[in-house]
């Protein structure tokens, strides 16, 4: 059995508990919505774009603790970022918690892995990866546009 | 074939309010011998299996097998008569009058999709009601939202309470001459809610309508008697009943049935096929199109052997016990609320503890070797009504014991440790 503290580490409880950047942006350039059909979770992603720079995004919602600290660290890891890192982003982080194949990232990119890191955790438990990916498919939505729902089934 | 009753007398028949042992019983579900530790606590979702099925099914692919109502050869027969007979076994279950009341079909859904689109399609029509009730699982729902969309009719909630408890009196008041159709469930799939269903009945008969009980809950919990209830339809599940997977019963009165087009159509269920037209049998073969689950239902046959053998009043006693037991242990967890307490609950209980989402609770308990259902349990219109996003649902079975629900009490105290 593993250890129950490897999928709910201190840094995944603590933004669970007390998500970052979890508000409306009120006029956002980009939104959508993420929803697990099979939980009924959902998330609603804000984005301000300048440019091909992610400004500020944000979002809102109820969801499982690895949903909420997710939504939570990529929140923070993409401020700043351009599409492509976020897209970049996107791929190492699900081919880490889905146990498949990653190339190396270069080293901005690398740091900010790190931080999601904590995630990885839900590989362990193949019932929870759609959790932690959940917030990330909402932001593919909202990128490509038109203020879609990204569904995890 | 192997029976059930001889393995099952031997049973201890002591302690225990259902006058069997849980424990001892569970030495005929292989299952608990392949997962040693396993606390199961999903029978509402499906229940486990015992020697008797398992092997029922086996010995009649080796020893009984071919198909049925073609054949003049003798194995044929045989298979014939051991799907008839499970048939015979469907109808004393349920207390029906005539086995040709008993139709087979794949699940509790099935049977509902059969009725809706049979006797829906006949006799429901533009302007007309069906009453249903914001307990329903979505297999008691989606059908008949589906039916009044093609046929104009109106789909009509019966709603519960604050606390998700049926509303009698208001459902009373929604009943009118144009209620074509009352379909209920006999058990929350969520709560574990009893309805007054024979009160539902005669209300709805009163004024014309007619009614169908999912029995999907009930049936593996409560002795049933449809001529008693006095419904028009009651459907269940082979699976949840100790049987397997894919075979499921549709109980129609004969009148209903004999009224009632073909909803399918092709081999197996008719009389006679010209390029004109085609004649169909009468019910309830008209209603099981192609080779059907001839295996299933022998299955199911042998769970409703099993179940009878445990006596089926010992079963209501066994878990009205135990769900009292748990109703108890689990309302003295600090910050956990459980779904309508205080009502008259069987074998399923729901709760949410403060402050941590189910999926969490039901991942600590999976740790623990506690497996219980997370999420909507397929009700949304309940879960939206109650404002929840889901719940972490406790169902029981015949195997489970007090030290089950000391299982899950404890896994449930560490996940509200963990998220303190």
């Amino acid at each position: 059995m593993m250890d129950l503290r490897e999928l709910y580490q201190d840094i995944i409880l603590d933004h669970g508990r007390h998500p970052r950047n979890f508000r409306k942006i009120e006029h956002p350039t980009h939104t959508a919505q993420g929803h697990n059909p099979l939980c009924g979770d959902r998330v609603t992603l804000y984005l301000t774009m300048d440019g091909d720079h992610i400004a500020d995004l944000a979002f809102e919602g109820r969801g499982c603790a690895i949903s909420t600290a997710a939504a939570s660290l990529m929140t923070e890891v993409l401020k700043g970022k351009t599409v492509a890192e976020a897209r970049e982003l996107f791929a190492h982080f699900h081919a880490r918690v889905t146990g498949g194949e990653d190339s190396p990232l270069p080293e901005p990119l690398a740091e900010e892995m790190e931080r999601l890191e904590p995630l990885t955790g839900v590989k362990a438990y193949p019932a929870r990866v759609k959790c932690a990916t959940l917030s990330w498919h909402a932001l593919e939505a909202a990128l490509k546009g038109g203020g879609g729902t990204a569904k995890t089934e | 074939m192997t029976t059930a009753s001889p393995i099952i007398s031997d049973l201890g028949r002591r302690r225990s309010p259902g006058g069997f042992d849980p424990r001892r019983l569970r030495e005929e579900f292989p299952i608990f011998a392949s997962n040693p530790g396993l606390v199961f606590l999903d029978t509402a979702a499906s229940a486990q299996k015992p020697r008797t099925v398992i092997d029922g099914i086996a010995d009649y692919y080796r020893n009984d097998y071919a198909n049925v109502h073609r054949g003049v050869y003798h194995l044929s027969e045989r298979s014939t008569d051991l799907f008839e007979e499970a048939r015979q076994k469907t109808r004393a279950f349920l207390n029906a009058a005539d086995q040709d009341e008993i139709v087979f079909v794949r699940n509790t859904t099935e049977a509902i999709n059969l009725v809706a689109f049979s006797w829906g399609g006949s006799f429901v029509r533009a302007g007309d009601e069906v009453v249903v009730s914001d307990l329903e699982h979505h297999s008691n729902f989606v059908p008949w939202q589906m039916l009044c969309e093609r046929g104009g009719g109106r789909l009509v909630m019966a709603p519960t309470d604050q606390t998700g408890e049926f509303d009698l009196t208001h459902f009373e008041a929604l009943l009118s001459p144009r209620t074509r159709l009352v379909a209920i469930t006999h058990i929350s799939n969520v709560t574990g809610a009893l309805l007054p269903v024979a009160r539902i009945v005669e209300l709805a008969h009163a004024k014309g309508a007619k009614v169908l009980i999912d029995g999907s809950q009930a049936a593996p919990r409560l002795p049933l008697d449809v001529q008693a209830l006095g419904c028009d339809f009651y459907a269940f599940t082979g699976h949840k009943l100790y049987g397997p997977t894919g075979i499921g019963v549709l109980y129609a009165r004969r009148e209903m049935l004999s009224a009632m087009p073909p909803w399918q159509t092709g081999g197996g269920m008719i009389e006679q096929v010209t390029l004109a037209r085609t004649e169909f049998q009468e019910p309830p073969h008209r209603f099981e199109a192609g080779t059907p689950d001839i295996a299933g239902a022998i299955g199911l046959g042998l769970a409703i052997d099993f179940v009878e053998a445990l006596g089926r009043e010992n079963i209501r006693e066994h878990e009205a016990d135990l769900t009292g037991y748990a109703v108890d242990r689990l309302s003295r967890i600090p910050g956990l609320r459980l779904l309508g307490a205080g009502q008259r609950q069987l074998g399923v209980m729901s709760f949410n503890l403060d402050g941590v989402h189910p999926h969490d609770v039901g991942t600590i308990l999976d740790q623990h070797n506690v497996a219980v259902r997370v999420g909507h349990h397929c009700a949304q219109p309940l879960m939206d009504k109650l404002g929840l996003a889901g719940t972490v649902r406790a169902s029981l079975g015949v195997y489970n014991d007090e030290r089950d629900v000391d299982a899950l009490v404890e896994a449930t105290l560490a996940a509200r440790e963990m998220f303190r």
